[in-house]
Order: C-alpha cells, then sequence, then structure tokens
C-alpha cells in the first residue's frame, strides 16, 4: 500500500509552527521587513557546486531558487532598509540526513553591518530558539591548524593531498584544492567540533569567498565569510556582502570557467543582480539559516526528515 | 552493467569496486556550506565479506555489479564443491569452499540456503536463521543439573558444535540459530 503518511511527527508540525513564530518575532522587535521574493526566476546561480532545479517553459528556462540571496540583494540595492525571508529554497540532487532537496531557508540582510556583528545577532537568536548561550568563533586558519597542525591558508594541493591521506583510509582521486579543503573540513573538522556546541568559523580561504568580500589587509588576504555550527550540523552561512559588481561579475564567469573545466553547463549571469549592486548596493552583512535543521537541532532529531511534513519520498 | 552514480546508491544495490562485487550498506550525503559534495559510503565486499568504507565525490558513479540472489536446496558435496539446485528449474550450481566459507557446519540436504550468485557462479551462502538439526554426540546429562541453567557440548549431524541444556539427549533433532551459533529449543514434532 502506498504510503500516504507525514515524515514529521504533529509534535514536530507543531514545534514548526512555534518556531516560524518565534522567528517572525525576533525580526518585528528589530525592526526587520518580512519580504517575498518569486521562487521560479530567470536566472540561477553560477557556484559549480549547486545545481538548480530547471523549468523549460513555453517562454524561456525558470531555475526554482536555491535560495532567496538575489532578488533579495536587488530589494537591497532598491533602499529596502533590513530585511528577511522565511521561504523555500530547492537544490537538485541534495538528499541525506541533513539535506533535502525542497528546504526551508531563513535569510536575512543588515544594512552597516559587517560580518562579525552579524554573528552576534545569529548567537541571539540561536540562544532563543535554541536556549544555548554559550559560543565560540573560530577563524578558519585557526581551526585548521587546531586540527592538523598545518597551515591551512598557505598549504599546498599537494600537501592537503598527503594530509587527507594520512587521516583518511580513501582520498578521492580526481579532488582539486578547492575539494581537499571540503574533504577535510567535512571528515576531519566537522566530528572536532561536533562536540563544541555553537561553533562560529570565520575568515574562510579567500578561495572559498562566494561573494563574501575578500579582506585583502590580512597577510594571507580571507574571505569575510562565516559559518555557524551547532553540534557539528552547519546551520547557517553569511557574508559580509561584496558590494563590488565588477568584482562579482568576475566571480561568476570564474564559476562559469570552472563549470566548463568540470564538463557541466554554464550558466547565463544574473544581470539584472549585477546591475542592481552596480546601482550602489549599501554596505551589508547576510546570513542564511536552514529552518529544517534548527527544527531537527530544537527536538534533537536525528534526520531533517523528521522535521519536515513530507520529505523527498514522501513528497 | 549500468553505471550507478552516487545519488542510486541505496542500501542493498550491488556494485563493483576495485574489482570486487560489493553490497551497499550504508550511503550518508556531506556536503560543507558551500562547496564539494560528498557521499560516505558503507560497502560490503561479498567476495570476502569485509566491509570497506569510501567516500565518493556526489555524482561519481560505480559500474553494477552482475549479482543475484537465489534461493537454491543443498544435495551434497564431491569433497571439492558443494552443489546446490534450483527448487523450481532443477538448475545444479557448485559452490567452491570459499564461497561456501562458515556456513559449510550449518549445510543439510534439502534445506534452502540463500545464494548469491556473482556472473552466474555462487559467492557466498547464507543459511536460514534457523536450522533444525540431529544431534549426533553428546554426554548423557546428570539429573538436577537443570535449574542452574547448565550446558554441555553437542556435536550435530553437519559437524557443528553448540552448547545444549544438560536434558538433551544424543539423536534428538534441535533447532539452531544460525547467526549465532546457539541453541533455541527442541525441533517442533511434525
Amino acid at each position: 500500500m502506498t504510503d500516504w503518511r507525514p515524515s514529521a511527527k504533529r509534535e514536530a508540525l507543531e514545534a514548526r509552527a512555534v518556531l516560524l513564530g518565534q522567528l517572525r518575532d525576533f525580526f518585528e522587535h528589530r525592526g526587520v521587513l518580512e519580504v517575498e521574493t518569486p521562487l521560479l526566476c530567470s536566472a540561477g546561480v553560477t557556484d559549480a557546486a549547486i545545481e538548480p532545479f530547471v523549468l523549460g517553459l513555453a517562454d524561456g528556462r525558470r531555475y526554482l531558487q536555491t535560495s532567496p540571496e538575489y532578488p533579495m540583494k536587488r530589494l537591497l540595492a532598491a533602499g529596502s532598509g533590513d530585511i528577511y525571508q522565511i521561504c523555500k529554497a530547492f537544490r537538485a540532487g541534495e538528499l541525506g540526513r541533513q539535506h533535502n532537496p525542497e528546504f526551508t531557508i531563513l535569510e536575512w540582510y543588515r544594512l552597516h553591518t559587517n560580518h562579525y556583528q552579524l554573528i552576534r545577532e545569529v548567537a541571539e537568536l540561536i540562544s532563543v530558539v535554541l536556549a544555548r548561550k554559550g559560543w565560540q568563533i573560530w577563524p578558519w586558519q585557526t581551526l585548521f591548524k587546531t586540527v592538523f597542525d598545518i597551515d591551512g591558508l598557505s598549504a599546498t594541493s599537494g600537501e592537503l593531498r598527503a594530509l587527507a591521506k594520512s587521516r583518511l583510509d580513501h582520498v578521492p582521486k580526481d579532488l582539486d584544492h578547492q575539494g581537499l579543503l571540503d574533504l577535510l573540513f567535512t571528515h576531519c573538522v566537522e566530528p572536532v567540533i561536533a562536540d563544541w556546541g555553537v561553533v562560529f568559523v570565520v575568515d574562510y580561504p579567500a578561495s572559498q569567498a562566494a561573494l563574501a568580500r575578500v579582506m585583502v589587509d590580512r597577510p594571507i588576504p580571507v574571505a569575510a565569510r562565516f559559518e555557524c555550527y551547532v553540534d557539528g550540523i552547519e546551520l547557517a552561512n553569511g557574508y559580509w556582502e561584496c558590494v563590488d559588481s565588477r568584482e562579482l561579475e568576475r566571480r561568476f564567469e570564474a564559476d562559469n570557467d570552472q563549470r566548463r573545466a568540470l564538463g557541466i553547463e554554464t550558466r547565463p549571469l544574473d544581470s539584472a543582480l549585477l546591475a542592481a549592486v552596480g546601482s550602489g548596493m549599501p554596505e551589508c552583512a547576510g546570513v542564511a539559516l536552514g529552518v529544517d535543521r534548527l527544527l531537527a537541532l530544537q527536538l534533537g532529531l536525528a534526520s531533517i526528515s523528521d522535521a519536515i511534513s513530507f520529505d523527498w519520498q514522501a513528497s | 552493467m549500468a553505471n550507478f552514480s552516487t545519488n542510486e546508491f541505496k542500501p542493498g544495490l550491488k556494485v563493483m569496486l576495485d574489482g570486487d562485487p560489493c553490497s551497499i550498506l550504508e550511503n550518508e550525503y556531506v556536503k560543507p556550506g558551500k562547496g564539494q559534495a560528498f557521499n560516505r559510503v558503507k560497502l560490503r565486499n561479498l567476495k570476502s565479506g569485509r566491509v570497506w568504507e569510501r567516500t565518493f565525490k556526489s555524482g561519481d558513479s560505480l559500474e553494477g555489479a552482475d549479482v543475484m540472489d537465489v534461493e537454491l536446496e543443498y544435495s551434497y558435496t564431491d569433497g571439492e564443491f558443494f552443489h546446490f539446485m534450483d527448487p523450481v528449474s532443477f538448475e545444479q550450481h557448485a559452490a567452491s569452499s570459499d564461497a561456501v566459507g562458515e556456513t559449510q557446519k550449518w549445510l543439510k540436504e534439502q534445506e534452502k540456503y540463500e545464494v548469491t550468485l556473482y556472473n552466474g557462479a555462487p559467492i557466498t551462502v547464507t543459511p536460514p536463521n534457523f536450522i533444525e538439526l540431529e544431534i549426533t554426540e553428546t554426554d548423557p546429562g546428570l539429573k538436577g543439573d537443570t535449574a542452574q541453567g547448565g550446558s554441555k557440548p553437542a556435536t550435530l549431524s553437519t559437524g557443528a558444535v553448540v552448547r545444549v541444556p544438560l536434558f538433551i539427549s544424543q539423536g534428538e533433532v534441535i533447532r539452531v540459530d544460525t547467526r549465532s551459533g546457539e541453541y533455541v529449543s527442541r525441533a517442533s514434532k511434525s
């Protein structure tokens, strides 16, 4: 018989409703405006590691958003002020205990704020909804050095590969420099910080900046980006935003170069986003947080499937 | 055989890895906030029985293995090979002692076994969870010791040795759990 039942229990659905209310209260009290942006967008992200669902329509392609980042930035450029959004986002093929191809995201932007100030606000939100007070902040380089006793920012690909081989039984052959960093981080660092509670990892290698600005005043430039981990679960990713449209365009082109190297389809650049940023986007910091994971952490659920009414298998 | 991508790796899927057929046990998707996604996969090597842990880049693929699980009846051994028969088609399959492995001590004629065929040849033979076998040798039990739950070794018709309660005697048929090698009960009278 077809299993028609929800993947989440009634208690999880109730907790979810309460959580959504808490999140909205949190931002209302802080004067942050709730917004909605389109789920079906005419441009997708160029990031080679993110695969959108694509719809071929009679009047062209549409992409189900992988995050609301680009239209929210266009609102910021248009003078919206501080904004937040709670919405669905979609990423093809991302399925596991902490992933569902359709998931709920909370994303917000604060004007005239850098990533360190935004971390404080994320920590406050976590203290409200998870009742977790303590948190630590770890520069990526220090964390890497603590776990591996190697300077991850200056290490060569050969050194990273040797390190991975010494730590793991098996290393996929065709990993590039970024892939090796990702392998080491997910397989060796995340298990270590799983015991540290709420951890913010900051100042990533410049090559992993995504859309964060790169702080060039450091001995080795680093990205003004942070990741928030709770009990080893990656909960939120934030940037002190890069507001230089030419720099963003360079990064999108570099993403497409990487796509070509990997033999995957290139993506058209989001010209509306580039034009909006170019028109004078305000200085700001923004962060995206996984709401399903937040709920799973709150309820102590092993998989986000238990926090979603109908998970990928059931939907 | 077809190729299977990491997102198709489900428990039970049979794939080729390093030249050996393997059965996927677990597939965990891991991805940092930004960047390369991986699948951490646990596989059982069907030849050696060993469990392997491998990390794949998401989207990588493995060739499927021509592996089939079939239920066959054990017929006899010629000393070198163990012969099984498909009870429906009467097709014969000869399994080596490597393929039979530990199951050898639970081989009983006309009993059904799950046999894994790789490229048509048996590579593993799994006994039923419970099997009824005759005791060919055991010391006479001492009366009165049953309250203490005492036990003694008993040799079964297949050569396996299991511990049985003291009140069980030679010639009786008992039910054994092949997974633990433990006595369960006297066999039900048929």
